[in-house]
């Protein structure tokens, strides 16, 4: 008795975890695991009700209306996460191995390096749509200025074949600040001493750079891939703000959070219905596919660090 | 000699990236300034006469104030409530030797990789059978779960590495764990606690995925909502929306230049999810 009083204390810890757990739960692990669970549902009212298996899949993957967008829509995301390695990492890989030196003012360079990334996502996207403006924009009027004339008036944002392009460009602009700081903090673990010893094996700065720095980085790389990864397919404010939620012009800006939005939440064309059960099949995709990016992330960080 | 020649590239290359970094944030700054013509005329010089007649018309004649106050409230109560709980939370888990801890752990953990977007239709419904739609109440306790997996893993791994002595001779001393909590750790995961903060303060005044999910009404708006609707009001007149874009961001940009470090601490510690 006495010890049965002992294992449930009136402040036993479990009850420092309630007002927590119960939050925690009640909008956010039940939601998410409810939301799976409503893919395999349908209904007209707002909550789907009858149960169909996997029709909603069926549609997404064979209904025109739904799979062409669904492609479109994976394209887009690849192309935004291409550009993030390509540029965004890149840079910020750059950076962080200039400011790991002993550089006066390091410390500016970083705040304004990181500046972009407290800002708002809605924020930026309004003001590079306005410095993209065909007529009125900046960039417009820096590249007249300086003889390309061609670029008079250019829309960069209503071709599709710039628009996408100049998304993932802010993306990468805003974003550039935290790869930096994540690589700077792994250039900062890297011991002085193997750094010295390949110095004075007559290595050049250059040759340190690609075959002694980024070879220890390699788990850092791959972990800011996976974030970038996981950023970019959960990515909606920046289309939102820059083009609009129906991923204008033509769909090429279309990434997976728009089509999430606008099927599962806003209603799209021609149905200014939404349809939940196939928005909750496209969360459920998403899930998949951030499921499969990071198990590949983890396996690969797992046989690096057996082969070490 | 060849040192200083890569020196003067690395600087180079970084001056190159703040121009970039600063030249859109400039140019909102000063053309905020400015009225439209002369923004089309000169559009990067700093007007030699400021003229304050778009900050006059957003500040008095729109509900912008509105939209800031009602930003203001959620983030406050929001942060205020996360920090509790979360707190709370941590101190359990980092103390709780067992199973059932570890599963509430790793269960607030998977939070952190998952994004609650994911969640979007069935929060929608939860949000709306509580009467919560259209209502900055309804975001609050979203929020709240959307910050607790990163607080809970934040507080708990510093709470771990506190000294264990304070807290041991406190219960020889017969102080309750409600005591200890109050009067020893929570003054001690100051350092902390800011951090969680300010991962919230960014998450919550930036978003505007909940807000339009919830369709909020007119007096509940949000700041960034509001600014949504600005923009497109305004379209045509520039001023106005450079002004509006200036008021939603010059507060948390004077923030980060005061305390950028933790700012910086902060926010890649949000951003490394896993």
């Amino acid at each position: 008795m006495a010890q049965a009083k002992r294992r449930f204390r009136k402040d036993h810890w479990f009850f420092f975890t309630i007002p927590a757990l119960v939050i925690y739960v009640w909008f956010m692990a039940f939601p998410l695991f409810n939301s799976m669970r409503m893919s395999f549902y349908q209904g007209t009212g707002l909550i789907p009700t009858q149960f169909v298996g996997l029709q909603n899949y069926v549609e997404l993957f064979t209904n025109p209306l739904f799979r062409d967008r669904l492609l479109g829509a994976l394209k887009n995301t690849c192309i935004l996460f291409a550009i993030c390695m390509g540029i965004q990492n890149t840079l910020g890989l750059l950076f962080a191995n200039i400011l790991a030196g002993r550089l006066k003012g390091r410390s500016v360079f970083r705040t304004i390096i990181f500046l972009p990334a407290t800002m708002s996502v809605l924020v930026t996207g309004f003001l590079w749509k306005l410095i993209l403006n065909p007529h009125w924009g900046a960039v417009n009027q820096i590249l007249v200025r300086f003889g390309l004339k061609q670029f008079e008036g250019y829309p960069w944002l209503g071709k599709p074949e710039t628009a996408m392009i100049m998304v993932g460009l802010v993306t990468a602009w805003q974003w550039v600040g935290i790869p930096t700081m994540i690589f700077l903090a792994g250039f900062q673990g890297i011991s002085e001493d193997v750094l010295e010893a390949a110095s004075i094996d007559g290595a050049s700065a250059l040759q340190i750079f690609w075959k002694v720095k980024l070879p220890l980085l390699t788990p850092v790389i791959g972990l800011v891939a996976v974030m970038t990864f996981v950023g970019n397919f959960n990515a909606f404010d920046i289309v939102f703000a820059m083009t609009n939620a129906r991923g204008a012009p033509e769909y090429s800006t279309d990434i997976m959070g728009t089509l999430f939005y606008r099927i599962g939440i806003a209603g799209q064309h021609p149905v200014a219905q939404p349809n939940m059960g196939v928005g909750a099949s496209i969360a459920t995709v998403i899930f998949f596919i951030l499921f499969l990016g990071v198990s590949m992330w983890m396996y690969l960080r797992e046989r690096g660090s057996r082969v070490q | 000699m060849r040192h200083r020649r890569t020196n003067l590239i690395h600087y180079l290359i970084l001056l190159a990236w703040s121009l970039i970094v600063l030249f859109p944030v400039w140019t909102m700054l000063v053309n905020s300034l400015k009225k439209q013509l002369d923004i089309f005329r000169d559009p990067f010089v700093f007007p030699p006469s400021p003229n304050l007649a778009g900050y006059r018309y957003v500040l008095q004649d729109s509900d912008f104030l509105l939209y800031c106050w009602n930003t203001l409230f959620v983030v406050g109560l929001t942060i205020f409530v996360t920090l509790f709980i979360g707190s709370l939370a941590s101190y359990a888990l980092a103390f709780w030797k067992g199973k059932a801890s570890k599963f509430l752990y790793l269960l607030f953990l998977s939070g952190i990789m998952i994004p609650i977007r994911l969640g979007t239709i069935n929060i929608f419904q939860i949000v709306r059978s509580l009467g919560l739609m259209g209502s900055l109440y309804g975001l609050i306790p979203v929020y709240i779960a959307w910050g607790l997996p990163m607080a809970v893993f934040v507080l708990t791994t510093f709470i771990q590495e506190l000294p264990r002595e304070l807290i041991e001779v406190a219960e020889i001393d017969g102080a309750s764990r409600m005591r200890i909590y109050s009067n020893i750790i929570v003054p001690l995961i100051r350092p902390a606690l800011g951090t969680v903060a300010i991962i919230n303060l960014i998450n919550i005044w930036n978003d505007i995925w909940f807000p339009l999910i919830f369709n909020l009404k007119e007096s509940h708006r949000t700041l960034m909502l509001g600014v949504t609707y600005f923009f497109g009001t305004y379209q045509t007149d520039w001023t106005k929306v450079l002004v509006v874009l200036t008021l939603a961001t010059l507060p948390i940009i004077l923030l980060y230049i005061l305390m950028s470090k933790q700012f910086i601490k902060g926010l890649t510690a949000g951003a490394i999810k896993g």
